[in-house]
């Protein structure tokens, strides 16, 4: 990867007795898209205020282009924002609103006119100079956000839920656009989300955010088949989670026991894991697969509840005995069980992403468990 | 059929509702200022009598170079009292604006306190303040900064003091409205771009808070220019503004025609202000209208 232009070192942010922000690590590469992801009330609206000065760290250091910018204004600061709810200037037309940035640094007005024509042809709004803010629908009043902060020729640009308040059409729309121009332009882009499909669509890499702290730290792809945390697992498109306890260690798979029956799982040698570890086993609903008669390896049963077809796939709902209910996608109608039937789950063994995380469960209450009868509870 | 008797039936009970007060602003309201208007082009007779016989008389006379520098005397006050009066409001309530709910209420409160005492008290108090030998002058001798009492009473100077504190708290409320409803998001795209807080003051502030001035302007410019209290107080006589000469004519001089002719033209003024404001994108709630 390139030169890292933004360090986040142990920063940590407390509002009184909220520590919102906790000691977080993060370089940000040259040219990035950088998403970070998080439920609301994370943190990542926070970090972004950090970076864009309008939050100071309580502790630790924000450096952009290895200079420590907790000195500066936010005025002083190379970084430009595109705010969640816009924040044009109500009292200037669009050609002003752009123009604006240019104009408080007294940039000669020829060259205002250039960069302002520019960055509204950037952002397809050519000929809307005249327009007052208040005639701009939602879409456009973003475009006129973004060209508005590009204009700055800022080294990052910080992008807070600019699509928040779009409709999904036209928020898909401007997800396709927002990557295009950040290659166009070659700016970094630190862009704060809530929408994981927004995030897997336009990030180079993601930081999943939770209470505080940073998950993960990504590519999209290798986030979504490889999930570090339960959090991450489950906040990262759908899946399965398991609890479970390993029973045995046989080379580079492991027998596993979990409430509801024995299964087996591939090891990766850096977990480091052995005999009554616990550990969290995700397997995506495309993954997870049924058989009528027992799998190898597997002890897992459950009953079929319902089939719901949702056009180029088939969700299939498992009730397991204790309660859990397991997604199956099928994309192949022919290929189904009824309603009632019993079936066995099990999975190909890459694909069952193993979630090192401690005390998960007690391991007594696991390890003698077998597969259980879910038909008792019909 | 049924619908129309419904809709017939809400006009008529929205009719009594607003009946009360129709009366009311014809009776007190509209009827004196016609009232008014039709007295300002009679003639006025010996002893106060007023004639009716039609002249205009009444508005060629404010031309007298007499009831010209009254006017222009009632001018210069409100002028400047508006002017110090925004000045000094304008901080106070973005300060107000600014702090929490809580702080901000009481804040209120306590703008809001001297309307609760009577006007001529407060204005004794500030004879007894400013006057020869009063708190103010007494305190700097006694510090010898000064040898002699300074003239604080009985100018211009005593007449304007006395109107800033009269007419502040109307000139800080709506201005507070409008600080208070401006986006702090705008502000910090303002800095983000690059502007420091003097440009964001000047770019983004002032030009979006300024219905919030000018509605201060208004409350504060109208009321002062008719008001006659403070300037009999604290001008000590010397010093007539309009509403003092409409004051007079309606009793010591007994010339009634003239003082409506005076009520019609102040009367104007304030119209034409309120205009003004409207045409700038005012909104008239904020006047507390």
């Amino acid at each position: 990867m390139s030169k890292t232009i933004v360090s986040i070192m142990n920063v940590e942010k407390m509002y009184g007795e909220n520590h919102v922000v906790k000691n977080m690590n993060m370089n940000i590469a040259e040219g990035e898209f950088l998403t970070l992801l998080g439920p609301s009330g994370c943190g990542k609206t926070t970090t972004l205020r950090m970076i864009s000065g309008f939050e100071m760290p309580t502790a630790g250091a924000i450096k952009v282009q290895g200079e420590s910018v907790e000195k500066k204004e936010p005025y002083q600061r190379d970084v430009n924002t595109v705010f969640q709810n816009y924040a044009l200037f109500p009292n200037m037309n669009v050609y002003d609103n752009v123009a604006y940035g240019l104009k408080v640094k007294k940039v000669p007005k020829k060259e205002i006119h250039e960069r302002v024509m520019e960055a509204l042809r950037m952002v397809q709004l050519e000929g809307f100079e005249k327009r007052r803010i208040t005639q701009m629908s939602g879409g456009q009043k973003q475009r006129v956000a973004i060209a508005r902060a590009i204009i700055n020729r800022p080294k990052v640009l910080l992008l807070d839920e600019p699509l928040g308040a779009l409709d999904l059409k036209l928020r898909k729309q401007m997800q396709i656009e927002l990557k295009r121009l950040q290659k166009k332009l070659g700016i970094t882009f630190i862009y704060v989300t809530h929408d994981q499909e927004e995030a897997l669509t336009m990030s180079d890499r993601i930081a999943i955010i939770n209470e505080g702290r940073i998950e993960q730290i990504d590519t999209p792809v290798e986030i979504y088949k490889h999930p570090k945390t339960k959090f991450v697992a489950n906040f990262i498109g759908e899946t399965n989670l398991l609890d479970a306890v390993v029973l045995e260690v046989n080379g580079d798979t492991a027998v596993i026991g979990t409430e509801v029956g024995k299964a087996m799982v591939q090891l990766d040698p850096k977990d480091k894991i052995a005999v009554n570890d616990g550990l969290a086993v995700s397997v995506r609903p495309e993954h997870m697969k049924f058989s009528k008669t027992p799998v190898d390896g597997f002890t897992i049963k459950g009953i079929v509840k319902e089939n719901i077809f949702v056009g180029n796939l088939i969700k299939m709902m498992i009730n397991l005995n204790d309660g859990t209910e397991i997604r199956v996608n099928r994309f192949d109608a022919s290929d189904l069980s009824e309603p009632g039937e019993l079936v066995y789950l099990y999975w190909d063994l890459p694909k069952g992403v193993v979630i090192k995380e401690k005390e998960l469960i007690h391991t007594d209450s696991v390890k003698d468990i077998e597969g259980g009868d879910p038909d008792e509870e019909e | 059929m049924k619908k129309s008797e419904k809709s017939k039936r809400a006009k008529l009970a929205n009719l009594i509702m607003q009946a009360p007060l129709a009366v009311w602003m014809i009776a007190f309201v509209l009827a004196p200022f016609a009232l008014l208007a039709f007295m300002s082009f009679m003639t006025k007779g010996p002893l106060g009598i007023i004639q009716y016989k039609p002249t205009i008389a009444n508005y060629k006379e404010m031309f007298n170079p007499v009831y010209a520098t009254v006017i222009k005397q009632s001018l210069v006050v409100a002028v400047w009292t508006t002017i110090l009066t925004v000045l000094m409001g304008y901080p106070l309530a973005s300060f107000i604006a600014k702090v929490k709910a809580k702080t901000s209420s009481l804040l209120t409160v306590l703008l809001m306190l001297p309307l609760w005492v009577s006007g001529l008290v407060v204005l004794y108090s500030f004879v007894i303040l400013l006057n020869s030998s009063g708190v103010i002058n007494s305190f700097l001798m006694s510090i010898h900064l000064i040898k002699e009492p300074l003239e604080l009473l009985y100018n211009n100077f005593a007449i304007i003091v006395g109107m800033i504190y009269m007419f502040l708290p109307f000139a800080v409320l709506p201005m507070y409205s409008s600080i208070e409803k401006l986006d702090p998001g705008l502000i910090e795209a303002s800095k983000d771009l690059g502007a420091g807080p003097v440009k964001t003051f000047f770019k983004v502030t002032l030009p979006l808070t300024s219905p919030g001035i000018f509605a201060a302007v208004i409350l504060t410019f109208i009321p002062c220019i008719g008001y006659y209290m403070v300037t009999d107080m604290l001008g000590g006589g010397t010093s007539l503004m309009i509403g003092n000469l409409i004051y007079r004519q309606f009793t010591v001089s007994r010339d009634w025609p003239f003082g409506a002719a005076l009520s019609m033209v102040l009367a104007l003024i304030i119209f034409l202000m309120v205009f003004i404001y409207t045409k700038l994108g005012g909104d008239l709630d904020d006047l507390g209208a």
